[in-house]
């Protein structure tokens, strides 16, 4: 855990004038790093998890009409409770640290995932579904080598928007006592007016950016390679 | 028959759950071994339910079902699907694989090895008309509506299966290229000898595709099966004269062929006879018109008694022409349309050489339509005097 870092490092440079941006960052590359890829690393597993666990609930809940209804409201709701509360109202069950904003990040990154499993699915047509039965494919076959492959590439765009989600709302983080860029965010914040505040502000909004760039980017290259050559136009 | 049929519904019948009334009732149908049976009725009869049972895309909920006598009614259905090639409208290619990929779907689940698999491919794409160099990478996407039903038939055809189901395969295809579907079909199913059941809503489809029609009623009761002459010639109620239609008498004229016929002997003369034989031989038949002939007996045109004046020129520019002519494996259907055409009245029928045999005319047409009718009337009696 980095919080204090920014104090002890001033100290040791000795200086208490604002460096400009692009030397703040330089002077503080390393840990900019670290916390960057501690941000990164949140929001991978975060996104991998409910990766997983969407995709099988939405498989689950697709061809049940009542079940999907009540699912995907929920998913919804889950999204519209303000973060602060939903980060703070783990920390009685997980204590302070990553373990409570990762389980709030997981439940904010299920909806547009298991609201584009259930939209790809949906977007396979029945024809295929039916001559795939037709042909004595079996429920598991019909769905690994058909349903899933079809839809993949509206998944994949699910992930997409998930990770973007989650590589902001994971600078609320620390908060709760987790890692990552928020870490500079709130620094900043507690120091207003006081030198470098504003840059490491800066810092963490602009590393966030960033790295949801970069994580979006790979996920785009993903999502060609991974989807089908007959579906690509 | 005495043999095995293929295909046995025995009392099949299908209720939805939550519905009272039946979908298909106490059913009751015979497939053989290498023929095309066509289930055709109005829509919403059942026929597709019909067809689906076959497979248990839809589990019937009462009877039993028998492929070669085997009892298939409550066996795995994935494997029973793997047996039966299945094509239906929509195709269902599926997009995600190249033709070649969609073609070997049935063949990996049966899990044939890998040279085996690509050589049956070729050969498929090869049946079905598709040069297998230019097609087999492709995907389904690339493909026209011809193209794509074509490699939807050759998918079900996959593993060889004895038994194809084949679900409106032409409904949605432009009328040219169903017809050239259709024709080449045919023409594979001569060589594959698969027992096909064939649904359409087409009466016309099912008259060309079909060596027998069962014409379905509501809840999928059949009407009348019988092969298309058949009950084109003796429609066993109003129901099945209704759904086939005014012109089923003239359908049914594509069954007959001119050989069938009493040819009548015509007033003919060459061209190297004088006019006053030809005026005695018109005379003697009582007739109009005579043919005139060249000198092979091949005929030329079509000459009136007005036209036979011995006075000037040459005869072959009098009279009318003849338009085409019947040879005796003709239909007549064929034999109809170039009698409506002729100035006579009558259609000319030549033997292989082109040499003048006779001519068809009404009395003998209808003569053959009303006997087909009382055979076919003849066969439906025996038929109630045998149960």
């Amino acid at each position: 855990m980095c919080v204090g870092w920014d104090g002890s490092f001033r100290r040791r440079k000795g200086s208490v004038e604002s460096a400009n941006f692009f030397t703040y960052v330089l002077d503080n590359l390393d840990f900019i790093l670290e916390e960057t890829l501690a941000h990164a690393r949140i929001v991978l597993i975060v996104v991998a998890l409910a990766t997983v666990f969407s995709v099988l609930l939405g498989v689950a809940i697709h061809r049940r009409p009542i079940l999907r209804a009540v699912v995907l409201a929920a998913s919804g709701i889950m999204l519209t409770i303000p973060s602060l509360a939903l980060f703070a109202l783990f920390i009685p069950l997980l204590g302070i640290g990553n373990p409570p904003a990762m389980l709030a990040l997981f439940l904010y990154a299920i909806l547009p995932i298991l609201r584009n499993t259930v939209t790809g699915l949906d977007s396979v047509s029945p024809a295929v579904i039916e001559s795939a039965k037709g042909m004595g494919m079996s429920s598991l076959q019909q769905l690994l080598r058909v349903r899933i492959p079809l839809a993949w590439p509206v998944i994949v765009a699910g992930v997409r928007i998930s990770t973007l989600l989650t590589v902001g709302i994971a600078a609320i983080a620390v908060l709760v006592g987790g890692d990552g860029l928020g870490s500079f965010i709130q620094s900043g914040l507690t120091r207003n007016g006081l030198p470098n505040a504003s840059n490491s502000v800066w810092v963490g909004v602009v590393f966030t950016v960033l790295l949801g760039l970069v994580l979006d980017a790979v996920l785009a290259t993903v999502q060609r390679f991974t989807s089908p050559r007959g579906l690509r136009v | 028959m005495s043999s095995q049929p293929k295909i046995h519904l025995d009392q099949v019948g299908k209720v939805y759950p939550g519905t009272s009334a039946p979908a298909v009732e106490n059913l009751d149908l015979e497939v053989h071994e290498g023929e095309i049976l066509v289930l055709v009725g109005p829509s919403g009869c059942g026929k597709s339910t019909t067809l689906r049972l076959i497979n248990r895309m839809i589990e019937p909920t009462s009877g039993r079902i028998l492929l070669d006598g085997e009892d298939v009614t409550r066996a795995n259905p994935d494997q029973l699907r793997r047996r039966i090639g299945y094509v239906i409208q929509q195709i269902g290619l599926f997009p995600h694989h190249t033709i070649a990929q969609n073609i070997a779907t049935v063949p990996k689940m049966l899990g044939w090895n890998k040279g085996e698999t690509t050589q049956r491919v070729d050969e498929l794409l090869a049946t079905v008309g598709l040069d297998p160099e230019v097609y087999r990478s492709r995907y389904p996407k690339e493909l026209s509506g011809g193209q794509a039903q074509r490699v939807g038939v050759a998918r079900a055809l996959g593993a060889d299966p004895d038994i194809m189901l084949m679900d409106e395969p032409f409904g949605a295809i432009d009328p040219i290229t169903r017809d050239r579907l259709q024709n080449e079909f045919l023409r594979l199913q001569e060589q594959l000898h698969k027992t096909i059941v064939f649904v359409t809503h087409d009466i016309d489809e099912a008259i060309k595709m079909g060596d027998r029609i069962a014409i379905l009623g509501e809840r999928s009761k059949i009407m009348q099966v019988d092969t298309p002459e058949r009950i084109l010639a003796y429609p066993v109620d109003d129901f099945v004269d209704d759904f086939i239609g005014t012109g089923s008498t003239i359908k049914g004229l594509n069954f007959l062929t001119v050989d069938s016929l009493n040819l009548t002997s015509y007033p003919s003369m060459t061209v190297s006879e004088s006019t006053e034989t030809g005026l005695a031989r018109l005379r003697e038949a009582g007739g109009e018109w005579l043919v005139l002939l060249d000198d092979q007996q091949r005929p030329l045109r079509w000459l009136k008694q007005s036209e036979l004046s011995p006075s000037t020129g040459d005869l072959t520019e009098r009279g009318d022409e003849l338009g085409d002519q019947l040879q005796s494996d003709d239909t007549l259907f064929h034999a109809l349309e170039l009698m409506v055409q002729s100035a006579s009245g009558c259609s000319v029928v030549v033997d292989e050489a082109g040499r003048f045999q006779g001519c068809v005319e009404m009395p003998a047409m209808s003569a053959a339509i009303r006997r087909a009718q009382r055979e076919a009337q003849l066969h439906y009696e025996e038929l109630e005097a045998r149960s």
